[in-house]
């Protein structure tokens, strides 16, 4: 070998080692994954630009586009605008406001850094909830010249609600105060006044200037009175909770494993606790137990895997463990319950109805779930608890939850992991909901479903019918009563057992307590729902005759009963026509705005998109309305037996 | 926060707890293999995530045909070493009209060749989640995405309506025509995937090392001339130089670093001295401001 090439084999050799040392001093650094949060304009995006900046992790094209981007949007004159490094989006730069959380990324010697830069404006709090829910530390910013306002209130709460134990406040611009001390000491006092009761662990009030640098990567002349650490000194070395190998293990099932037939494995990410071949589980929901056989992985089986770790379980015994399950540790389970209390943050410009349907959905777990019981509301300025019938969008809530299938779970305070869900809308399939579990609610296991030995289908047998329920729904005046009764006039005189439920006349009695708003509606509906049930087991045939207007809780009738008992009927009438039959003179006074909520003046109708049968009144008589219903009866198998001459009444 | 884990451990983890997600709720996903580091990364993340079945879900190749020829031959012997499913779907439209970013422009090859391409071959098999490669620190507008981002019926994104994204709950439910795009390393950085590469001694395209090759300087970058379709403007002049490819695309849009890196451990040394970003190679970012937003809304991934 030449000297040459010599030379360079070493030289290559030496920059391996270097990098594997500087690999291994990389991987033993920790990780702090924080957010900035405050009001609007408080400098959030600024001070990330500014520890970026500082820390030298902005690349010279990155430079260049800022230099570029501050000349057309920036808010500083002739500086460059530190905060459009971290506004991605172009309505950001154009308005000069965060809408969405950013993720940045940068290293010190010390530390990891994941930032989330969220949103100030009340309207996008949801986004600063997203950045608050993965968050080991939260940056609370004041402008020294506004001191605390409602959105620091409402962020240190939501902050903690979410379970951050850690809390810098910066008081940010105070080179707009001179650097004053007493503005500082007094923003401190104010603060330390509301949030003392929000569990903090840590707490660092910090003065600095995002936008000249003082006290943010070390400290500021300026602030010679200050003796506390710089903001990059205190997130280096702020304590971070290590993972409790003592919590017990929490193993949420994602997905079974199935390649061939000599393999099960189930595939999931540890929640908490360690696990180990040859260790006892047992299944949540169920109860049945096995053990550990092996923790396979790509790189081998393992001897024992923990918390966060990603692997795939195969235990010594064929039990049943699907998706939404967990293997847990046999001495200390979670709960498993069908009710519980929570506390619900609301995202939706739709408000939270208590009685109307959502999926809920927790770490791999989903089921239908409705809210039962809405306590309270929390003033986000006074933390008071109010009385509210619904949430509105960014309000907090405490609230009972009834899911239709038990889901294993944890409180949030004991595992963040186990004790969050969220909630889906159904139609439109957003997120419009994120709680946290406070306690499972006794009820359900106490309140046991009586046995009765005479059930639905003897009682049906006995009346020579197939139990269900028709279902009417159509704006007022459409005909749905009129066309019921026909139907039971006829099946009556068929020998059939009915009842019918008409909307009027169940909120002179049942329903007389509820009003017209969208919150009664829908448990006007619910109540009709149960009795339509009750009625069912009775065998009876039931007709219910209700505007029902919104998708989602004749969907929820729908789901109280069995498959088949729920036939949908869609008497669609326009509303020019229902306006102009006008029976009871209604439209006329709710066009002259006499009665308020009034379903297709100023209160929507949700047509049925699937009904089972779908009725166009124009040009029809009732009677032909009637036997379309009848057919529909025969079809479905609710009535048989019948002699074929008596139906042309 | 686990003593036990390394950065990257974590980060593996959650990629793979993500990879398992989208095979358990959606019925059919694909993953977007684009042949680039990241990619070699999704797919080594992928076999992981899934062992000891192959992952439950093809690889779909969107062809623009002006991809480097390397990383073609690459392609076909990772599908072959790794037997994954393996689709290539390009716009036949496109082809047929010659569409060329040497003639059209990189703005209207990229749209033609890579958006409208991807969104055919989406719309062709009716996937409903794609997995992509992208990284929230590559630039402004993906710092701000989801990792399961939202793509209505036409497959634009609303940058400025996304789903909340609390936890590790991912909301996975789509209508009919509605799909997910899922971004398992969105909190990698560029150094992370690069140690993860050596770590784990993950193949990856040659082009990543430095090597003499033929390049030609236009309009401030290296385009390498990969076959005769370039065609040398009045002045240029084809030189072998020692250079190497931070990131691979089409190698008419791609631009080329003087580096004499030819090893991993030398490549990362780059990386830590590097005083550019890696999409600055990335001709489609400079276009215009904001423009990898713009084509994220259209469809871009």
């Amino acid at each position: 070998m030449s000297k040459l090439a010599q030379v360079e084999v070493t030289h290559a050799a030496s920059a391996a080692e270097e990098i594997s040392a500087y690999m291994s001093e990389q991987e033993k650094k920790s990780l702090l994954r924080f957010l900035t949060c405050g009001s609007v304009d408080d400098g959030k995006s600024t001070l990330i630009g500014r520890l970026l900046y500082d820390t030298k992790l902005i690349f010279e094209d990155q430079l260049a586009a800022l230099t570029n981007d501050s000349r057309k949007h920036g808010t500083n004159g002739e500086d460059i605008d530190l905060a459009l490094l971290v506004d991605g989006l172009e309505a950001e730069r154009e308005q000069g406001i965060t809408i969405d959380v950013a993720y940045r990324f940068f290293s010190t010697p010390k530390r990891k850094f994941i930032v989330a830069d969220t949103p100030g404006h009340e309207q996008y709090t949801r986004n600063m909830a997203t950045g608050a829910s993965t968050a080991d530390l939260a940056i609370v910013l004041v402008d020294a010249r506004q001191g605390i306002l409602r959105q620091t209130r409402r962020h240190s709460y939501i902050a903690s609600l979410l379970g951050i134990r850690n809390i810098v406040l910066a008081v940010n611009k105070i080179d707009l105060v001179d650097y004053s001390q007493d503005v500082f000491d007094r923003i401190v006092a104010d603060y330390q006044a509301f949030a003392s009761n929000l569990g903090f662990n840590t707490m660092q009030a910090i003065p600095l200037s995002a936008r000249f640098g003082d006290n943010v990567i070390g400290p500021s002349a300026n602030l010679a009175w200050y003796k506390g650490p710089a903001l990059l000194q205190h997130l280096e070395n702020v304590p971070l909770d290590s993972a409790d190998s003592a919590r017990p293990l929490r193993f949420p099932v994602q997905f079974v494993n199935r390649p061939n037939l000599d393999f099960r494995g189930f595939a999931g990410t540890i929640a908490s606790g360690t696990i180990a071949p040859g260790d006892e589980v047992v299944v949540a929901k169920s109860g049945k137990s096995s053990r550990v056989k092996r923790i396979v992985t790509w790189d081998g089986d393992l001897e024992v895997a923990h918390e966060g770790q990603a692997v795939t379980i195969v235990l010594e015994d064929e039990i049943e463990v699907s998706r939404g399950n967990m293997l847990v540790a046999p001495e200390a389970r979670p709960e498993v319950a069908d009710q519980f209390a929570a506390h619900l943050v609301w995202f939706a410009e739709h408000a939270l109805i208590p009685g109307r349907s959502y999926i809920l959905r927790t770490e791999t777990d989903q089921v239908t779930a409705t809210v039962t019981d809405l306590k309270y509301r929390v003033d986000i300025n006074s933390f008071a608890e109010v009385a509210a019938k619904s949430l509105d969008l960014n309000e907090v809530g405490v609230c009972n939850i009834s899911t239709q299938e038990p889901i294993a779970f944890d409180p949030y305070k004991s595992n963040r992991s186990t004790g969050s869900f969220i909630l889906i809308d159904r139609l439109t399939n957003a997120t419009v909901g994120a709680g946290m579990i406070d306690f499972a609610l006794r009820r359900a296991s106490n309140v046991h479903w009586q046995a009765l030995d005479v059930d639905k289908a003897s009682r049906a047998a006995q009346k020579d019918q197939k139990p269900a329920v028709l279902w009417f729904t159509g704006l007022s005046g459409s005909g749905k009563s009129t066309v019921a009764n026909l139907v039971e006039k006829r099946l009556s005189s068929i020998g059939k057992h009915t009842y019918i439920l008409d909307g009027d006349n169940v909120r002179h009695g049942l329903n007389r307590d509820l009003g017209f708003t969208e919150e009664d509606r829908v448990e006007n509906i619910r109540r009709v729902g149960e009795v339509a049930k009750l009625m069912v087991d009775a065998g009876l045939i039931v007709l219910v005759s209700f505007i029902s207007p919104f998708i989602t809780e004749r969907r929820m009738v729908r789901e109280l009963l069995g498959d088949g008992e729920f036939l949908e009927v869609f008497v669609d009438t326009p509303f020019e026509e229902c306006a102009r039959r006008d029976p009871k003179g209604l439209y006329a006074k709710a066009l002259r705005g006499d009665i308020k909520n009034f379903t297709g003046v100023d209160s929507p109708y949700e047509p049925p998109e699937n009904p089972e049968l779908h009725l166009k009144t124009v040009g029809r008589t009732a009677e032909e309305l009637a036997s379309e219903v009848e057919r529909l009866l025969v079809e479905h198998g609710v009535i048989f037996n019948y002699d074929q001459s008596s139906w042309s009444i | 926060m686990t003593k036990n884990l390394t950065h990257l451990q974590r980060l593996e983890a959650e990629a793979i707890h993500i990879f398992r997600e989208v095979a358990a709720t959606f019925s059919n996903p694909v993953m977007l293999y684009s042949i680039g580091k990241d990619s070699s990364v999704m797919l080594h993340l992928a076999m992981k995530a899934f062992y000891p079945a192959k992952p439950p879900f093809p690889f779909l190749h969107v062809d623009s045909t002006f991809k480097f020829r390397e990383m073609i031959t690459f392609r076909d012997s990772e599908a072959e070493r790794l037997g994954f499913d393996l689709l290539v779907h390009s716009n036949q439209e496109g082809i047929e009209q010659g569409i060329s970013p040497f003639v059209h422009g990189s703005n209207t090859h990229t749209h033609i060749m890579k958006t409208v391409a991807l969104r055919q071959a989406l719309d062709k098999y009716g996937f409903d989640a794609a997995f992509g490669g992208a990284r929230r620190d590559e630039e402004k507008s993906r710092a701000k995405e989801r990792i399961f981002s939202f793509r209505n019926a036409q497959h634009s994104w609303d940058p400025k309506n996304q789903r909340p994204e609390m936890w590790k709950i991912y909301n996975t439910r789509v209508a009919k025509g509605e799909s997910i795009r899922v971004f398992p390393i969105s909190n990698w950085t560029e150094l992370d995937v690069w140690q993860y590469i050596m770590l784990e001694d993950i193949p990856i395209v040659p082009l990543y090392f430095a090597a003499e090759r033929p390049v030609v300087e236009r309009d401030g970058m290296l385009i390498m001339r990969d076959d005769e379709r370039m065609k040398l403007l009045p002045g240029e002049v084809l030189q072998d130089r020692m250079v190497r490819f931070r990131t691979l695309g089409c190698y008419p849009l791609t631009g080329a670093v003087e580096s004499d890196a030819a090893t991993l451990p030398e490549i990362v040394s780059e990386m830590l001295v590097a005083r550019t970003s890696e999409r600055q190679g990335r001709m489609i970012d400079k276009d215009e401001a904001g423009s990898m937003e713009k084509k994220k809304r259209e469809g871009y991934f």
